[in-house]
């Protein structure tokens, strides 16, 4: 068979992939360019936060910043970046020759393009950018909102169908091109979480789908599901919103747990400390997560049994969380421990993330969450799980698997540097809003009280300094792949297991023609 | 592209992909553009060409794509694991569809259960029964007086995105909506036919079974469109009648826009299997995807006749 034809020439190497790693590589910087958009729009709202009172931008336009800061970084950084890595790697895990619909996995990556440009170009348009919120809660998004709200509606219905068809062909690859003796049991850690990932995302993105046409219709044919005089509910668009919004940071979290139990054991040098538990622990973490949505909407007058219900079934989460979090401990516990980047940000995630899951624990206690809710505690609650959850493990898998995929090694000192960097400008910016959340800032709100000011300038020169250190990331990537060390062992590191490890460094375009052996 | 059982199945680079992303924003860009217009009036230039446009596009791209994957199997490029991977990918297709319904079923639970009960006063602990919003309105479903309609759009506290006059009566579920349960029930059976016979190397019986399914699906599409007529110029049922009518349209509508789709699915196997001779008992699973589509909306139809029509 022909399969020893090589990468094509140029532009159509990309535009017609139908190869794994292309199309992983092609995920992985259109989400860093979207990451890097995103953050400027985060820049923009730390400016204007940068002391009170008004300094650069219209509210409303402050507003658009923070609904396009949300979206870009959930729909266009964080949830590629995964399936990037997805593409990358799951493949190469499981000892399959590509993902197991390839045509389509191309198709998954070119609607994102578009639906980006056609979310950013709402900038762009008369009554400006969808300014309501990532979360377009109506009656904000249909009856109050600007005219780019459809092409808003239309972009994530594609970014949708992205979701889809990339989650089918994850879960088709899995449980179709696995090589002879690799087990479900047998699966690396990343594999489990994608799987149950893209379970997730199959299962939700069509709610998602569901709530933006209700929106659509609400706004364009005179229909009134969100809106009382017809006999509808804004409070039902919550319900579905949230429907899809909780399983989906879990679908953010989950390939990021993936990511720290394959380093971890390979920098502490032992295997993991439990690897059915963790499965099972991350299947529990995906059935929790679709019968817990109303937390998020404790203050929207639910009855007190519903109050009731969601407070102890959201507290349920804590539990298969503590078991990864006590496996990752229990993993370096007597292991011969070096602190090379990717672990140094796996530490920096072990850490930071449990301190999320914390704050995650006080805000699901309803009465308390009646003081928390939209304030600045939740804001860094969420990022303290999202950034240091999600952006954290994706940015130690770049550094531990970017030798094996371009035959480079980094530099550790600059890698180093930069996880220090960003470990202080992300405690800086995140850890002082704690804080001003408690003492009561709203989130979203262009101004603030005169006693928020100093929190808010540390918060603001925090922002900087991280933004700043993802520049340097961005340099420190180009740097290895144009003149890094060559690496000539395939394995890279010394304690790294798993069939990744076993193909020649840097990967073959084609890794697999024939099944490998799994013992 | 060869591939055989021991080896993998390892594609050439292809366009199919860019073209079917590229219509596709065509599509969305000249559909939103066109509501808009529709809408706000702010001009929007040639939004609804441009949709008409990307859909062709996007049309045309299916077709190459699906003309490619069956060529591919009928030249035995397809192995048996690649089949495994399509058949792998339609079950969870049809698993993100059933997840689609379940987001206007629960809007309609939701409504019913939740939603009416509340806006007529349902667990209201004030002391001040007048501080209801909609004083005076009743849950009653099928809705047909909308909270609107009992205040007054001049009552209304708030302003709202438009003005709902409920429907001067609902849909019953005699007549029309029977003949269409009984028209997909029917064509569940037809199809499970023409499998059966498919089985057994039974062309002309397979063509046959096959062939009553479409028409007993192009009928039921048609019942539908005489049963919209109804609802608009009869009932005063449209999607401007309050949470009845949004509900009943967006259930049957989604649900009339599948039976359109799978019938459509349904009518290229026909055609592959009386023009061109595809298909036999070993090797359909083009036929058998477009069936299990089917059975799925027969399904979901059963969901509806219950819980918008009956209950």
């Amino acid at each position: 068979m022909g399969e020893h034809h090589g990468p094509e020439k140029g532009i159509k190497r990309w535009l017609l992939a139908t190869n794994h790693k292309d199309i992983g590589t092609m995920y992985l910087w259109f989400s860093f360019a979207m990451f890097l958009i995103g953050g400027a729009f985060a820049m923009i709202i730390r400016a204007e936060l940068f002391q009170p009172g008004m300094q650069l931008v219209e509210p409303d336009f402050f507003n658009q910043m923070t609904t396009l800061h949300g979206l870009v970084m959930v729909f266009g950084a964080i949830m590629p970046s995964f399936v990037g890595l997805a593409n990358w790697m799951i493949p190469m895990m499981i000892g399959a020759p590509d993902m197991a619909l390839p045509r389509m996995n191309n198709l998954s990556f070119w609607l994102l393009p578009f639906a980006f440009a056609v979310l950013l170009s709402s900038l762009f348009m008369e009554g400006g950018a969808p300014n309501f919120g990532w979360t377009f809660y109506a009656p904000l998004s249909t009856t109050y909102g600007p005219p780019s709200t459809t092409f808003f509606i239309f972009g994530v219905h594609i970014m949708g169908a992205s979701s889809i068809m990339g989650s089918i062909n994850i879960i088709a690859t899995v449980m179709n091109l696995r090589a002879p003796g690799m087990t479900y049991m047998k699966m690396p850690l990343f594999v489990w979480t994608w799987v149950i990932t893209a379970f997730l995302l199959i299962a939700v993105m069509p709610v998602l789908a569901g709530a933006v046409t209700m929106m659509l219709m609400d706004i364009h044919f005179g229909t009134s599901f969100f809106s009382a005089a017809g006999g509808g509910d804004p409070v039902l668009f919550q319900h579905i919103f949230w429907f899809f919004g909780h399983p989906e940071v879990y679908i953010i979290i989950l390939p990021a747990f993936g990511v720290v139990s394959e380093i971890i054991p390979t920098f502490a040098r032992k295997p993991l400390f439990g690897y059915a538990s963790m499965v099972y622990a991350t299947a529990s973490i995906a059935f929790l997560s679709f019968i817990v949505w109303a937390h998020h909407m404790y203050t929207t007058g639910m009855p007190l049994a519903g109050e009731l219900y969601f407070m102890y079934a959201t507290m349920l989460i804590a539990v298969p969380t503590g078991v990864k979090v006590f496996n990752w401990v229990a993993t370096m516990y007597d292991g011969a421990l070096t602190f090379e980047t990717p672990m140094l940000f796996c530490l920096g995630f072990l850490f930071l993330f449990t301190m999320g899951g914390f704050t995650g624990l006080m805000l699901s206690i309803a009465p308390a969450d009646f003081q928390y809710h939209d304030t600045y505690f939740v804001v860094a609650h969420f990022h303290y799980v999202m950034v240091a959850g999600a952006i954290f493990s994706m940015t130690a898998a770049v550094y531990y698997w970017l030798p094996k995929w371009c035959g480079r090694m980094y530099n550790e000192t600059l890698g180093k540097a930069q996880f220090w960097i960003s470990f202080i400008g992300f405690n800086l910016t995140f850890f002082p809003q704690h804080f001003v959340g408690l003492a009561g800032m709203p989130r979203r709100i262009p101004d603030y009280a005169l006693q928020f000011a100093d929190f808010n300038m540390m918060s603001s020169i925090g922002a900087f300094i991280y933004g700043g250190s993802q520049l340097f990331f961005l340099y420190n990537v180009i740097a290895t792949i144009r003149s890094g060390e060559k690496v000539s062992d395939d394995k890279v590191w010394e304690g790294a297991n798993g069939l990744e490890w076993t193909v020649p460094t840097p990967a073959p375009f084609h890794t697999f023609s024939t099944p490998p052996e799994v013992k | 592209m060869a591939a055989s059982d021991n080896h993998y199945y390892v594609p050439e680079k292809s366009a199919l992909a860019f073209c079917t992303a590229t219509s596709v924003a065509i599509f969305i860009l000249g559909f939103a553009a066109g509501l808009n217009s529709m809408t706000f009036g702010d001009g929007g230039g040639f939004g609804w060409e441009l949709m008409v446009a990307g859909l062709l596009a996007f049309l045309s791209s299916l077709f190459v794509w699906f003309k490619t994957a069956i060529d591919e199997n009928r030249q035995g490029l397809a192995n048996a694991q690649l089949k495994r991977s399509y058949v792998l990918g339609m079950q969870w297709f049809i698993f993100s569809e059933v997840m689609f319904f379940a987001a206007f079923f629960g809007t309609l639970f939701y409504i019913r259960q939740f939603a009416l009960p509340w806006l007529a006063g349902e667990g209201n602990k004030s002391p001040f029964a007048e501080s209801l919003l909609w004083q005076g309105f009743e849950n009653v479903w099928p809705l047909v007086n909308t909270p609107q309609d009992v205040v007054g759009v001049e009552g209304q506290y708030q302003a709202n995105n438009g003005v709902f006059p409920g429907a001067r009566e609902s849909m019953g579920w005699q007549g029309l909506p029977l003949i269409n349960t009984i028209l997909l029930l029917t064509s569940s059976l037809t199809l499970h036919f023409a499998h059966s016979y498919l089985l057994t190397n039974n062309r002309g019986m397979f063509n046959l079974w096959l062939g009553a399914t479409l028409v007993l699906g192009f009928v039921f599409v048609g019942c539908q469109v005489l049963e919209y007529k109804h609802a608009y110029s009869d009932l005063g049922l449209t999607l401007e009648a309050g949470i009845y009518g949004s509900t009943f349209f967006i259930l049957t509508g989604f649900h009339g826009f599948h039976v359109c789709m799978g019938a459509t699915m349904l009518l290229v196997q026909y055609l592959r299997s009386t023009a061109a001779g595809h298909f036999d008992a070993e090797d359909h699973f083009g036929f058998e995807m477009a069936a299990w589509y089917w059975h799925f909306v027969d399904v979901v139809w059963v969901g509806l006749f219950l819980f918008v029509y009956i209950f």
